[in-house]
């Protein structure tokens, strides 16, 4: 795989949104929480394309940024789609399903890197009812769930990179692989996920020369509870390691009696609670951001294929 | 181990028994409103009011839960094909008369419909044959 290294790569600010059930849940400073699903919209999709104008609308009105990357869950990307054709600012949308973050991080550095550009801002969002429209059943059909499965966050992040020194600095990203480890199951997707994770995590250690204890955490992202539990497991068995040090995102969001599963999901996983949660706790110097990606097609699952799976990671240091 | 025996090691098992025997309860006592109902009424009236209720929980947003905790005891009589037309209909309401609803109403009650049709088929043919025998 592919290792990056930046120079002159630095996190500036960034803005989130989340909706009221992380409200309730156990994220408690994110800049803005919506009351209901709707956001004041008609319907489930502008509310998401307002959740992103949102976003982009504070940042704009701090920074000045040359390029937006970002991508959402949406077919076609078509709520980022939406939202971008109000600014006119230069537009790569990503997908990645929920590595979409990490991508929109490694691609935003590199083009600091090259010098091409002095100010970048990486975007995503995810809602739950519009992916629970997409890829399950109608929002208001009851169909059971299975325990172990995630739930999607809705959440918009926006984040602004630049080459201007910050004490956030991103050091280096590896580029995932497409792994297909032959899970079906569209309920599982820690399962789906896990061995990507633990392939980029190993890989990025052999190529940076680090070891595990090199990092205060390793932030995945939506693995939820049983996908974190698979993925130490399976690192163990394939690198005969223990991955002491592995936070998920997802399983951080939501109270236990939120019937959320075993946690939440979606591209804007990660970033809520590395911005909100992770580098607000002073502890953590040396990260690294695991974003995890289930390359999920109904079509291709119905037609019995397996779903495969991605994952990027980006290490961040906290200068003092 | 392979991968997937590691995956089905941890995962961990719906409980069938505990949800069967929910069901059962459930759907059974749907089935007992429903005798008392279809003699006061007719049964043509008790699947009416059974889907006109089913219906409006459903516009009310409250079916999902119930499911949830019922289970399939509210999904399998008709009270689930009615929540199935219901659902999808409101969820395919912005997407246009035709385009929308028209298209996608039938979208998780079409199975039904269509295998029900198949069934009675075959079914009411082996009982024709069988009166001739």
């Amino acid at each position: 795989m592919l290792t990056l290294k930046f120079k002159n790569a630095y996190i500036q600010d960034w803005f989130s949104i989340a909706g009221f059930e992380e409200n309730n849940g156990l994220l408690t400073d994110v800049n803005l929480y919506l009351k209901d699903y709707y956001y004041g919209e008609s319907t489930l999709e502008d509310a998401e394309v307002k959740m992103q104008r949102t976003v982009l609308n504070n940042l704009r009105s701090k920074h000045d940024f040359e390029v937006v990357i970002g991508g959402d869950l949406s077919n076609q990307l078509g709520i980022m789609n939406i939202s971008m054709k109000e600014y006119p600012i230069s537009f790569l949308g990503i997908y990645n399903a929920c590595a979409t973050f990490c991508e929109g991080l490694l691609l935003g550095a590199n083009l600091l890197t090259s010098g091409n550009a002095q100010t970048t801002c990486v975007l995503t969002s995810s809602h739950n009812l519009t992916s629970e429209r997409q890829f399950r059943f109608p929002v208001e059909y009851g169909a059971m769930k299975k325990s172990y499965t995630t739930s999607t966050t809705t959440a918009a992040v926006g984040c602004i990179l630049s080459n201007a020194p910050t004490n956030i600095k991103i050091v280096s990203a590896t580029i995932g692989s497409v792994t297909d480890y032959g899970i079906k199951d569209v309920y599982n997707m820690g399962a789906v996920m896990a061995p990507a994770a633990a392939k980029v995590i190993h890989e990025h250690l052999v190529n940076e020369h680090k070891k595990i204890a090199d990092y205060d955490v390793i932030l995945t992202g939506d693995l939820g509870t049983l996908g974190v539990e698979i993925l130490c497991e399976l690192y163990k068995k394939e690198y005969n390691e223990n991955l002491n040090n592995l936070s998920d995102a997802g399983s951080l969001l939501y109270k236990s009696n939120q019937n959320k599963y075993t946690g939440g999901s979606g591209p804007s996983v990660l970033p809520l609670v590395f911005f909100n949660k992770i580098l607000k706790s002073k502890k953590n110097k040396r990260i690294l951001l695991v974003a995890t990606g289930a390359l999920h097609n109904p079509t291709l699952v119905n037609q019995k294929n397996a779903i495969p799976s991605i994952a990027h990671a980006v290490e961040i240091e906290v200068l003092k | 181990m392979s991968y997937q025996e590691l995956v089905n090691k941890l995962t961990p098992k719906e409980n069938i028994y505990k949800n069967g025997v929910i069901a059962f309860l459930s759907g059974g006592v749907i089935g007992a409103i429903s005798e008392i109902l279809g003699r006061c009424f007719g049964p043509e009236m008790m699947l009416v009011i059974w889907i006109v209720l089913a219906g409006i929980l459903t516009g009310l947003g409250v079916f999902d839960s119930i499911v949830e905790h019922f289970k399939m005891g509210v999904i399998i009589p008709i009270t689930g094909f009615s929540h199935s037309l219901t659902s999808a209909s409101l969820e395919y309401k912005k997407e246009g008369l035709v385009t929308g609803i028209g298209a996608n109403c039938f979208k998780l009650a079409g199975s039904v419909i269509l295998y029900g049709i198949i069934s009675a088929t075959i079914l009411a043919g082996i009982r024709g044959v069988l009166c001739l025998l």
